[in-house]
């Protein structure tokens, strides 16, 4: 059985009387997709945060990477790679310079900066625009950076938070297959979207309503279970029974 | 260590980058110095006088004469009557009316007393008391050019020295002024914007969730913004002296510390707003609302702080730039030594700290 990389279990947090996130349980292993799925305001950005050593929880027990979300929150974030539904790079810098900069806050030595620097902008095909501004380049572009960058410091997992939202199909293809890559070579996937074709590209897909996890399954054992033919459906029961709006 | 330099390199890249700003950083203090010294000046120039002469004698022509030849003064227009008077102010076309009386001459040297009238427009109360100061100066020379000739019996000479500043040079006044207000303005507002800008744009997420700690994150911020700082007040001590000819009779290094001092408390202070404040337009107002104005007012460079009433002077005691701005010039113009501006410099470290006390405070609370 493969190693589990996040493990929660009865994982709560309250704002005052909300309860954001109430005792969600669930393991996600090395090298997996995870899909993250809920409608907005379900939870998920805060279950997130708490995974990322950024919100401490109530109650209940979380370990990423093997460290404990409580007390050791900044060991977890030099495991950890992030990508947020905003656009993360710095539009004033250039792209070279970006990597570089998201490079070194992880600590990598000038040396192994200028070589990944290379390599990466060799394999992104951008080397007629390394120098360029990343404000000048288009959406699609930025956001595969944004996830080379994330995932330059070789992450034990990667934190994807709506990353292609706003993005043509063609490049959200190309971005999966970033992603189908980066869990090839061991990185484990935790990434939250609103597109069921997404979904169905995850190894499973854990669906949240009101804070809580209301199924967790592949997608097509949720299909199965839920007896419908796509996963807009599934998503579709799931969420119409939500009491939270947005 | 490392990852702090690199995020240092990359804020210095963010700066030089932002062609606009770094205008402001570095043009601002030049304008302003350039302005305070040459174009906004307290001394009142050319003012023009009109003259209602009924003697039209040697002594009132004599200084008539005076008044039209000094720097201060152009005559503009002979009046004949009182009633045209009303009509000169009305029309702005003189600060100052001076009258003299019939037999102006005559009563002066057997009388010996005689008066002058001076009507001033006191619609602009500062620039006609200066007026009038400037023309009863004028006079009084005269008289005393008369008397000299004889001894009077009992007379007090007053004999005034300006210490420090024996030219009344306004900018002895303005340079520290200008320091400590480019300063506030350059350090809180420019700090806070860039710290509250990464937040807008989503990139302060990336930056907490990655292994700097977030102390870290927000000091690295302030780091150009010290550098720039502080070559602002090098721009501006050399203006002041090669410029406008101001010297600087303290240490120079002491003046330079305490300004690297009060850049801190001004940055801390800058860290502070960006802590409480979530979108650019808000810490911008606020730097400019809560800081500059206070600083103008309360720093003592425009308005006497003595003056004020009790509750107002007390207030000024925790406005930061009253501080810095009587230790400029106890350095730069009085030439004194750190014992005398001890108590104002631990007061700004007092300051800095609680500022960067409680914004770090109120930083952990976020993240909380």
């Amino acid at each position: 059985m493969a190693k589990s990389v996040i493990h929660t279990q009865g994982l709560t947090r309250k704002f005052g009387d909300f309860v954001a996130v109430n005792a969600i349980t669930f393991d996600v292993q090395e090298g997996e997709i995870f899909g993250f799925l809920g409608a907005n305001g379900a939870g998920k950005t805060t279950a997130m945060r708490i995974l990322c050593g950024l919100l401490e929880p109530t109650s209940g027990q979380a370990s990423v990477a093997g460290y404990d979300v409580y007390k050791q929150n900044e060991e977890i974030k030099k495991h950890i790679g992030y990508m947020s539904q905003k656009f993360s790079l710095y539009e004033n810098l250039t792209v070279r310079e970006n990597i570089q900069f998201f490079g070194g806050i992880y600590g990598l030595t000038r040396k192994e900066l200028r070589e990944k620097t290379d390599v990466l902008i060799e394999r992104l095909g951008l080397n007629h625009e390394a120098d360029k501004l990343v404000g000048s380049l288009p959406l699609g572009w930025k956001q595969k950076i944004s996830f080379s960058v994330a995932i330059l410091h070789r992450p034990k997992v990667v934190f994807l938070d709506e990353p292609t939202g706003g993005v043509d199909p063609i490049t959200r293809r190309q971005f999966w297959d970033m992603i189908y890559e980066a869990a090839h070579e061991g990185i484990t996937v935790f990434v939250t979207t609103h597109y069921m074709d997404e979904a169905e590209y995850c190894d499973r897909v854990s669906i949240m309503v009101d804070g809580t996890i209301a199924a967790l399954d592949t997608p097509s054992g949720l299909k199965r279970q839920f007896n419908v033919n796509t996963m807009d459906e599934v998503f579709l029961q799931l969420a119409r029974g939500a009491k939270r709006g947005e | 260590m490392k990852t702090f330099v690199a995020f240092i390199r990359k804020e210095f890249w963010h700066v030089l980058r932002d062609t606009r700003s770094l205008v402001i950083l570095l043009g601002l203090p030049v304008v302003m110095m350039i302005l305070f010294g040459f174009a906004l000046s307290s001394e009142v120039k050319n003012s023009n006088v009109a003259i209602l002469d009924y003697s039209n004698d040697d002594a009132s022509r004599l200084l008539i004469d005076r008044i039209d030849q000094s720097q201060y003064f152009s005559v503009k227009e002979r009046l004949t009557s009182e009633a045209q008077i009303e009509r000169v102010f009305r029309r702005g076309e003189a600060r100052l009316v001076i009258i003299f009386p019939q037999h102006f001459q005559d009563d002066l040297l057997h009388t010996n007393q005689v008066q002058v009238r001076f009507i001033g427009d006191a619609s602009d109360p500062n620039t006609s008391n200066i007026v009038i100061n400037y023309a009863s100066s004028i006079f009084r020379d005269y008289q005393n050019e008369l008397t000299e000739q004889k001894k009077l019996p009992y007379t007090i000479e007053t004999e005034t020295r300006m210490l420090y500043n024996p030219q009344l040079k306004s900018s002895y006044n303005f340079v520290p002024g200008v320091m400590t207000l480019i300063l506030m303005l350059l350090g809180a507002m420019m700090t806070s914007v860039s710290i509250v800008k990464e937040k807008e744009t989503g990139t302060m997420e990336i930056l907490l969730v990655s292994p700097m700690r977030p102390l870290l994150v927000v000091l690295s911020k302030a780091v150009p913004y010290l550098f720039l700082c502080f070559i602002d007040v090098i721009i501006i001590l050399l203006l002041a002296v090669y410029l406008l000819d101001m010297p600087i009779r303290g240490s120079l290094p002491l003046l330079l510390a305490e300004s690297l001092l009060f850049i801190l408390t001004t940055l801390s202070l800058g860290l502070l707003v960006s802590a409480v404040v979530d979108s650019q337009q808000t810490a911008m107002f606020l730097s400019l609302v809560g800081f500059l104005m206070p600083a103008l007012v309360f720093s003592g460079f425009m308005f006497p702080i003595e003056n004020m009433p009790l509750p107002l002077q007390i207030v000024s005691n925790i406005v930061p730039t009253k501080w810095y701005y009587s230790i400029v010039r106890a350095i730069m113009v009085k030439g004194l030594g750190f014992s005398y501006v001890a108590k104002q410099t631990l007061i700004l470290v007092v300051m800095t700290v609680i500022y960067l006390t409680v914004a770090i405070r109120k930083f952990k609370i976020r993240l909380a």
